[in-house]
């Protein structure tokens, strides 16, 4: 989407629902949720993350529940995008329904915590600081077009706003 | 063009003769289902917001299954929202503390053979038994749904999982689905479309093929199918919906891509390791493994057939001492099918705890096991942290598994209990 760099958070594979956003927290709002956001992985992560990074992780991130507030316990924290080889495919749709970019980058094992990383969705380009370049799969427009609009939600709210009674 | 059964699922609700892998398609949804979580608490606020309404109540389900029975003053304000938002909203189909969504739908006749179905759940597939275009959405795109009555998909592939023969006694679906997750993985479904075939899968009853179905999403698949027969029709008869047109809901011959195949008559019971549903083996290599408690229940593992299985075990044998065995039947109907026929009174007088019909420990919303304890599980899902503290180790097994496994104070191949 742009050019800017983005400091890198590095997870392994098969992150669950249930460690981005877990159990015991799931009466609360998406604010509690978050500070125990990747809580038994990565226990620095809800803390130290700032608005601007960016999460790269093995393989089928988001395996679980259909739980929204996976995604969107880590839109709360201001990550930019994710960056993995693969997701699961319930916690894709709810990633773009929240506003949440998700970059399918079969590479991305090479990149290293803390380093800084580019990325332009509609390249399909994840750009490390020396100045490789990763491939990451196109994605449809119209979820490119639903990210950009901040969520389905925004979408749904100008739907009804432009709607004729 | 040769259709699989999920394009022609697709097709319908699109409005179309036909689709391709790979298309991304409008459906009109048939039925929208969702629950106390991930229902009217989300919804309610988005929907104020919009200021728009739902597209057709009658098309809408809201089961209270995850935070009933109410433990603290959290989940008493999150059931309270979705009583009076049903009653509000006059709902025609709500089921309050009766179950478990994915059984309780079924059991009130919503989910035919042919229809397109969203639910709020990531087990949502478990509708993909009966015939069903069913799979799990999150609470934003329920809102989109039941705004709008319409839903995006791209037309999967078919990835077809074939059965052979017959499955040994002590043998059980959960197991079939254990063993394919262990071969392809969490993600191995790869959110394509799996159809279960072959004659050990039409030898299932219905509550069998449900599980398959259910633990689809396990598989990483977006929808798990099984094509109706006679069995289903049946089974809903019984269930409030008659006369089904099951006829049209088949794969076409050469319509597919991918097959496995499987020999039902060599699967051996299956246990999956902490922590996760992939680390399934046969249960002797678990063997020996001690266990503090085990757990029957869930949409997965709790239903009448799975009863069943547990009382096969446990007739005139009791849990052994410093085990306890927690069943939580997964609806009311089946809860009370069991008490009717005897089966319950089995898992009782063997020592097992009867605990509310509800997703309970399974959903992992609190009241989990003790992190120094080691369970043995019918549930879909044994992540860490699930079904307690981080340090909880959770075995997944069939109903026959967990019953004998309590009898004998650690896991054991339940064919070794039976014979």
């Amino acid at each position: 989407m742009n050019g800017d760099l983005h400091r890198v958070w590095r997870v392994g594979s098969d992150v669950d629902t249930d460690a981005l956003a877990p159990g015991a927290w799931m009466q609360h709002g998406v604010d509690v949720i978050a500070q125990h956001c990747l809580e038994a992985l990565r226990p620095d992560f809800a803390a130290g993350a700032r608005p601007g990074d960016v999460l790269v992780a093995g393989r089928n991130f988001g395996i679980g529940s259909s739980r929204e507030q996976a995604a969107a316990a880590l839109r709360h924290l201001g990550i930019a995008a994710v960056v993995a080889p693969s997701y699961s495919g319930l916690f894709f749709r709810n990633a773009f329904n929240l506003g949440l970019l998700l970059l399918t980058c079969p590479g991305c094992d090479v990149i290293h915590e803390g380093e800084q990383i580019a990325f332009d969705a509609r390249a399909g380009t994840v750009t490390r600081q020396h100045g490789q370049v990763l491939a990451a799969e196109p994605i449809p427009g119209f979820l490119l077009a639903m990210v950009e609009a901040g969520g389905l939600f925004s979408q749904l709210q100008h739907r009804f706003r432009t709607r004729t009674p | 063009m040769a259709m699989s059964l999920a394009q022609k699922l697709i097709a319908r609700a699109a409005g179309r003769e036909e689709v391709r892998e790979g298309e991304i398609v409008t459906c009109k949804v048939d039925l929208a289902m969702f629950h106390d979580s991930s229902g009217p608490r989300r919804l309610q606020p988005m929907l104020e917001q919009l200021g728009a309404g739902i597209w057709n109540k009658d098309k809408v389900v809201l089961v209270m299954d995850h935070y009933v029975p109410e433990r603290n003053d959290d989940a008493r304000r999150i059931v309270r929202i979705a009583r009076e938002w049903a009653r509000d909203q006059h709902l025609p189909h709500v089921y309050d503390s009766q179950g478990i969504c994915h059984v309780v739908v079924p059991q009130h006749g919503h989910i035919r053979p042919g229809m397109f179905c969203v639910g709020g759940d990531s087990h949502s597939p478990t509708g993909g038994a009966f015939g069903a275009y069913m799979f799990g959405v999150g609470s934003t795109e329920m809102l989109g749904v039941v705004t709008t009555g319409e839903i995006w998909v791209q037309v999967p592939r078919t990835i077809r999982m074939r059965w052979y023969g017959r499955l040994q006694a002590g043998v059980a679906a959960k197991d079939m689905m254990l063993a394919m997750i262990a071969r392809f993985g969490m993600n191995g479904g790869a959110y394509q479309a799996v159809e279960f075939c072959g004659e050990a899968v039409r030898a299932l009853p219905m509550h069998e093929r449900m599980t398959l179905a259910n633990m689809s999403a396990e598989l990483g698949a977006q929808v798990g199918l099984i094509a109706p027969d006679e069995i289903t029709r049946e089974w809903l008869e019984a269930h409030g919906a008659p006369d089904v047109e099951t006829r049209p809901w088949f794969s076409d011959q050469g319509s597919l891509q991918e097959e496995h195949r499987f020999e039902g008559g060599a699967l051996a019971p299956q246990v999956a390791a902490p922590f996760s549903p992939a680390n399934a083996g046969d249960a002797a290599q678990f063997a020996g493994v001690k266990i503090q408690a085990a757990y029957i229940g869930a949409c997965t593992g709790a239903k009448l057939e799975d009863l069943r299985f547990a009382a096969r075990v446990l007739r005139d044998r009791h849990v052994a001492a410093g085990v306890r065995l927690l069943v939580a039947p997964a609806s009311h109907a089946d809860r009370d099918t069991a008490a009717r026929e005897g089966t319950l009174q089995v898992l009782q007088d063997a020592g097992a705890q009867l605990q509310p019909s509800a997703c309970g420990i399974c959903a992992g919303y609190g009241d989990g096991f003790a992190a120094h304890e080691t369970v043995i599980s019918s549930t879909a899902r044994n992540f860490r942290g699930r079904m307690g503290p981080p340090g909880t180790q959770v075995y997944l097994a069939s109903p026959y598994t967990v019953a004998a496994s309590a009898v004998a104070g650690q896991i054991v191949d339940p064919r070794e209990v039976l014979a």
